[in-house]
């Protein structure tokens, strides 16, 4: 078994590259994305907030595997042909948008509205009420959920496997296919993928309870 | 471009993708009732049991809310036969999978839940002679349901959206039977947008459906 580990491992790690690279791309993109839109929810003309409430409506109430076969085989029809690799970025980004959206909305919307209208009364522009007066506040609220949100990212990232994405999942498959010894890769492999996103859930518990004293 | 939609062939071959949607929802179904028993004992025994009990319970949460879910699918399908002497078939393998998976979602739902219940309702219990389980049974589990009903209906849509991850193992649910079309008929694009809506269209049902329980029965905090 430890041979068949040992064998398995620089496949492994080049299959976690994949998933990294994957989640990052998927996390700043999502995250500056998102955060326009959320934006645009709480802040946005009425169209604005339909539309944006109309796609994270829809966005999260279909499931991710669905989104990524549909980004990767529905698109083409519309003249956008992806490789897979762009197509799970885009599908998982897509995903992960509307999340931030719901974590932007809630961080803002815990501020008091006395807060906006006190940077109005000092004469502050919007884009300096966002930046000196909301966002500091909201950034305590936002942070622990989005890092939480990050750990779906990564776990969404194993499904980018179905589309032939090498990543730590489908590493794993190619291995195994090879070995014929399927269980300690797929024990080895969840450690992996538990070691990553539960560091990154005790580092959301730890902003929360950093953050806690701005309960009331 | 120049690419006709035709959902003919879609319809032809609806009965795949109806069947499909149905076993999505026993799916859904039975892995939230097992994993309704499973997070209720785990969490009555975490709140009254000692640090070794409580410190495998944890385990247990943690490591499958940080694990994706295909791979505890494939970990128990294709790894564990290996292993130990057992065999199943794809689809009690994966509603092993998911209701394990639940479970480890609803042990937090219901240990909060406990944690909620206001200590008045307990010494009122208490006040009127109630013995430690009576109190359990008639007082704190009664009103910690009506409590975590919200995030229950949650947890139900979340499941139903996750039994697409079956068709990884070839159970016959909505996302397999759409595989199945395109394998057959090549209407990709097409059999992507009836499927998406069906699971739109379930989705909120339940939601409504879910909603109008919780009007009925939630107490508010």
């Amino acid at each position: 078994m430890l041979a068949a580990i040992l064998y398995a491992i620089p496949f492994l790690m080049q299959g976690l590259l994949t998933t990294i690279v994957v989640s990052l791309l998927v996390v700043v993109l999502s995250t500056a994305i998102g955060g326009l839109m959320g934006i645009g929810l709480v802040y946005g003309p009425a169209p604005v907030r339909w539309l944006v409430r109309g796609f994270s409506d829809i966005v999260r109430g279909i499931p991710i595997l669905v989104l990524i076969f549909f980004i990767y085989y529905g698109l083409p029809i519309a003249g956008l042909n992806l490789q897979p690799f762009s197509a799970a970025v885009l599908a998982l980004t897509v995903f992960k948008s509307a999340q931030v959206i719901e974590n932007v909305r809630g961080a803002i919307g815990s501020i008091p509205r006395g807060q906006m209208d006190a940077g109005k009364a000092v004469g502050l522009t919007f884009a300096q009420r966002l930046a000196y007066v909301i966002a500091p506040q909201a950034i305590r609220r936002f942070l622990p959920p989005w890092i939480n949100g990050v750990t779906d990212a990564v776990k969404g990232s194993a499904l980018v496997s179905l589309l032939g994405v090498t990543d730590l999942m489908h590493a794993m498959q190619q291995v195994i296919g090879r070995t014929y010894n399927a269980l300690p890769l797929y024990v080895l492999g969840a450690i992996i993928y538990f070691v990553i996103n539960y560091g990154l859930s005790a580092l959301s518990r730890m902003l929360e309870r950093r953050f806690s004293y701005i309960r009331e | 471009m120049g690419y006709h939609l035709n959902f003919n062939l879609i319809w032809r071959h609806f009965d795949k993708l109806w069947g499909g949607l149905v076993l999505s929802l026993e799916l859904a179904l039975v892995s939230i009732a097992i994993g309704i028993a499973i997070g209720l004992t785990l969490a009555v025994i975490h709140v009254s049991g000692g640090r070794i009990v409580r410190a495998l319970i944890g385990a247990y949460v943690e490591f499958i809310r940080n694990v994706p879910l295909i791979l505890l699918v494939y970990l128990v399908f294709y790894g564990l036969p290996t292993a130990v002497d057992i065999s199943y078939d794809a689809t009690t393998s994966f509603v092993a999978t998911l209701s394990l998976y639940a479970g480890a979602y609803l042990v937090e739902v219901f240990r909060s839940g406990l944690d909620a219940v206001p200590r008045g309702l307990i010494d009122a219990g208490k006040a009127i002679g109630l013995t430690p389980w009576q109190r359990l049974v008639h007082v704190r589990l009664p009103t910690m349901l009506r409590i975590t009903l919200p995030a229950l209906s949650n947890t139900f849509i979340s499941l139903f959206k996750d039994t697409s991850v079956a068709s990884v193992i070839a159970v016959p649910e909505l996302t397999y039977g759409a595989q199945w079309i395109n394998f057959n008929t090549f209407r990709i694009a097409e059999v992507y947008l009836v499927v998406t809506s069906m699971y739109l269209a379930t989705g909120y049902a339940i939601l409504l459906a879910l909603r109008a329980l919780e009007r009925r029965f939630v107490i508010g905090r």
